[in-house]
């Protein structure tokens, strides 16, 4: 731990620095790769959708003799004729899912469940979900997921530069798309709580591009007056200051996310927990990818393209090519270096 | 800053906090004294059942969804539920105006009743028979001379093909328009009608009661009562009935569509009374008659979503939480104190104070705006956890960096806090809009999700600029902390000022 502090005063001063921005080409490809697997996933296989969005009936029982073979005679019994999908949960749990029930049929399947395994019909966990309701459900998770996007839009538009803020919604986008094409290539089931648990890691990762772009700003604060450094190069520095508390932040938000997904996944087998927890993994894995490999170098390329940003780049670019003027270079940095040998930034109190 | 007003500045951050923490008592000492000393568990943590019923719009039915007839649903389902008695039940509508659905929510183990009567219409209606015939589908069609009057060529042939054996040709729904005539399914499908329009309708019953007739062999039936103007119309279609041939002879006795029964009439009725038999269970009879007497509703619903959890399974739920929950905690104090040693402390306690804060939420927002505790609720304020130690986590490593500035811890904890405070707010900021979002747009469980994101980044806010800030303040007074100790996470060494030894070994 003392040498992941160590690193980050390391990383602060510019002594140790992984060129984020430089390797961007790296970056943009590995994602363009991932996005074109996702879209082709998307559209061949689609998104295994639970029953919330797409109607439908689950029974869960809860019985040490709980079988698979006991479920399937149960619902041939109680005369269900739709498509039925059981799953063995765990040791002692047998879920039944079939296509939305009428009252009726609901208490035909419940009744010949608990005869067949000798359980109290009380004791069965149903839900049903009309065919019209699940159309709902999907409605307002569109809703949602479009509304909060565009609200977060509009205030990213107002929070940060312009530039910043087209930067970061690429980000965002780019998330957006690779989590649900990694839903579509393994197949997870997506419901609610994953709906859920993508839109708070949404806000999650936003969170940590502000934080990086804050930096940026800072850094790049009356860049082209000074000619100490190109845009990207400050750029790269305030993605290397910000990335122990980047890493930190991220762990930190996996920790209890991580202790959700052992209970939910290991001790109740299925449901809200592990649907959620799983959705927030897997988007902070992408969320912290984008905001460091993505957005950063985005925003520098951005940049990078306004005349006065280039004009300066030739002026670095100049100076670098003699040796005596490598202020950029900080390498020889030892305890005695003051504050008035560190870059030089604008003093707030 | 000078001494003179860093020192201000201490006894000012030491007031706070007692103020935040004299706050926190005072509002614990409220929930005591107001007696909200356990939590409100959702149906999915302590068993139960919740239904959320949609309008539907029949084709053809008169009526149209509207904000009055969905509150007037309500009021009728309100009833129907309480006359069961069950505690805690719970009737509402969510959404606005006339795109809203109603939800049930009944604890315990007495839902599956519940579902089954608060859905039905109860669309109560006396009509005449005009045919009568067996169950089963027939090809023939009868020679449109020989119809009786009332009965069309087209009613005839929706006749001959309805199969009233199959179950779902008898799941009832609106009875059909009540000046027309009707094709209909005897309820236990062992008979099929035509019907005539309805003569009297289940608004003009004013009382209805379930008895038992312990010497005939009718079993449990239940007994109507009609106002002036059911009493007079009941009586003059049992006068005109009693003169007809068989089967017309009989008037049904038709309920959300289905037939009941349908009695042969053997004289007229003027008494103003009627009776429902039909095989009922002491059950089925009471949940008949309290339908009958609250009223049909206005409107038909469809099932949008049934939600049936056992007490076993909702303690599994609630324990699985509790644990993720402490769990989650135990793991960020660790982490906490391994990284940043001294400030980890603050770290811890400022998780515990917010803790506190957030459960005292929970305690008295369920006395004053009856929130209840769901899973997905717990999973928000743990997921919220997070969210809350990475303001902390902000703060710290912009202190750090101040110091790394070249500035004394003193004042580094001051300049560092004016900017990790923008981060914060700005940080929390987009957790709420992802919790208005949320709330808003979503249905059922998510909402309370969205909820407690809301509530925890509030209670973030609160704790950060009261508690933990100050807290900093406060502590940078002593040696331990302004002069960097090793372990009070401000040292040289965790700051990355010094290379430690064995970087310089490596090096």
């Amino acid at each position: 731990m003392a040498k992941l502090s160590g690193l980050g005063g390391r990383l602060y001063r510019g002594e140790t620095s992984v060129d984020f921005i430089g390797r961007r080409k790296i970056w943009y490809s590995f994602s363009l790769l991932l996005i074109v697997l996702s879209a082709v996933t998307i559209f061949t296989q689609g998104l295994h959708l639970g029953i919330e969005f797409k109607g439908g009936s689950s029974f869960t029982v809860n019985s040490t003799s709980a079988s698979i073979q006991g479920a399937e005679e149960a619902v041939d019994t109680a005369g269900i004729q739709s498509q039925t999908i059981i799953q063995k949960i765990g040791n002692d749990k047998v879920r039944v899912q079939t296509d939305a029930l009428s009252a009726s049929q609901q208490a035909a399947v419940e009744n010949a469940l608990a005869t067949k395994f000798g359980v109290s019909i009380d004791s069965i966990d149903s839900q049903i979900i009309g065919p019209s309701w699940g159309e709902e459900i999907t409605r307002k998770a569109i809703q949602g997921l479009v509304g909060f996007l565009l609200v977060v839009m509009i205030y990213l538009a107002m929070a940060l530069e312009g530039k910043m803020a087209i930067a970061a919604i690429i980000a965002v986008i780019h998330d957006v798309f690779i989590t649900v094409g990694i839903y579509a290539l393994v197949g997870f089931e997506v419901t609610p709580a994953t709906v859920i648990g993508f839109l708070t890691i949404l806000g999650y990762s936003l969170y940590d591009t502000v934080v990086v772009f804050d930096k940026v700003r800072e850094n790049t604060k009356g860049i082209a007056a000074s000619g100490r450094s190109t845009y990207s190069k400050a750029a790269n520095l305030a993605v290397n200051q910000t990335i122990v508390r980047s890493f930190n932040t991220s762990l930190v938000a996996l920790l209890p996310v991580g202790s959700i997904l052992f209970v939910g996944a290991g001790l109740l087998g299925a449901g809200t927990l592990k649907d959620l927890s799983l959705a927030l993994f897997i988007g902070l894995a992408t969320g912290t990818y984008s905001s460091l490999c993505i957005a950063t170098p985005i925003l520098a390329g951005l940049r990078e393209r306004e005349p006065a940003m280039q004009a300066l780049a030739k002026r670095v670019g100049n100076r670098a090519d003699k040796p005596v003027a490598a202020t950029t270079s900080s390498t020889n940095s030892t305890v005695e270096r003051g504050p008035r040998n560190q870059p030089k930034r604008d003093r707030r109190r | 800053m000078s001494a003179n007003k860093i020192a201000n500045t201490q006894s000012r951050a030491l007031r706070t906090i007692t103020i935040l923490l004299l706050s926190v008592v005072a509002f614990t000492g409220v929930a005591f004294a107001i007696g909200s000393t356990t939590f409100k568990l959702g149906l999915d943590l302590q068993g139960g059942t919740s239904v959320t019923l949609q309008p539907r719009i029949e084709a053809g039915a008169n009526g149209s969804v509207t904000s009055e007839s969905i509150d007037q649903a309500v009021a009728i389902i309100r009833q129907r539920v309480n006359s069961l008695g069950v505690a805690e039940s719970e009737v509402a509508a969510q959404g606005t105006g006339a795109n809203r659905q109603i939800i049930i929510s009944v604890p315990g183990e007495t839902g599956r009743r519940i579902v089954d009567l608060v859905g039905q219409t109860a669309e109560l209606r006396f009509r005449p028979v005009l045919v009568e015939g067996a169950a089963n589908a027939t090809s023939v069609s009868t020679d449109p001379a020989s119809l009786p009057a009332g009965v069309t060529p087209e009613l005839s042939a929706q006749f001959a093909s309805l199969d009233c054996t199959l179950p779902q040709n008898r799941q009832g729904a609106s009875g059909g328009n009540e000046t027309q005539a009707v094709v209909s399914c005897d309820r236990g499908g062992i008979a099929k009608y035509i019907l005539a329009p309805a003569e009297v309708l289940g608004k003009q019953v004013t009382q209805a009661t379930s008895l038992i007739d312990p010497q005939g062999g009718s079993g449990w039936y239940v007994t109507l009562d009609f106002d002036g103007e059911g009493t007079s119309k009941f009586g003059a279609m049992t006068s005109r009935l009693t003169s007809l041939p068989a089967p017309q002879n009989q008037a049904a006795i038709v309920l959300d569509g289905l037939v009941y029964s349908a009695p042969r009439i053997n004289e007229a009725i003027n008494t103003g009374t009627a009776q429902i038999t039909g095989n009922f269970s002491q059950a089925d009879a009471q949940d008949l008659a309290n339908v009958l007497k609250y009223g049909a509703l206005p409107l038909a619903f469809d099932r949008g979503e049934v939600q049936q959890v056992s007490p076993t399974l909702g303690a599994e739920q609630l324990r699985g939480g509790l644990i993720a929950g402490i769990l989650g905690l135990l793991l960020v104090f660790i982490y906490s104190i391994v990284y940043y040693r001294g400030l980890g402390v603050v770290s811890v306690s400022s998780l515990l104070v917010a803790t506190i804060m957030t459960l005292l939420s929970f305690l008295l927002l369920g006395e004053w705006i009856g929130f209840t505790l769901t899973l997905a609720g717990i999973a928000g304020a743990i997921v919220a956890i997070g969210i809350t130690a990475d303001s902390f986590i902000v703060y710290f490593e912009r202190v750090r960096d101040e110091i790394r500035e070249g500035k004394s811890i003193k004042s580094a904890v001051e300049t560092g806090w004016i900017r990790a405070r923008r981060t914060v707010v700005v940080a929390d900021v987009v957790s709420m809009i992802a919790a208005i979002m949320l709330y808003f747009f979503a249905v059922g469980g998510v909402r309370g999700f969205a909820f407690t994101l809301g509530l925890t980044t509030i209670i973030d806010l609160i704790v950060v600029f009261f508690f933990t800030k100050p807290l900093v303040t406060y502590l940078a007074k002593f040696s331990f902390f302004n002069e960097g100790h090793s372990l009070s996470g401000f040292s040289a060494k965790s700051t990355g000022l010094v290379k430690s030894s064995t970087e310089n070994l490596e090096a």
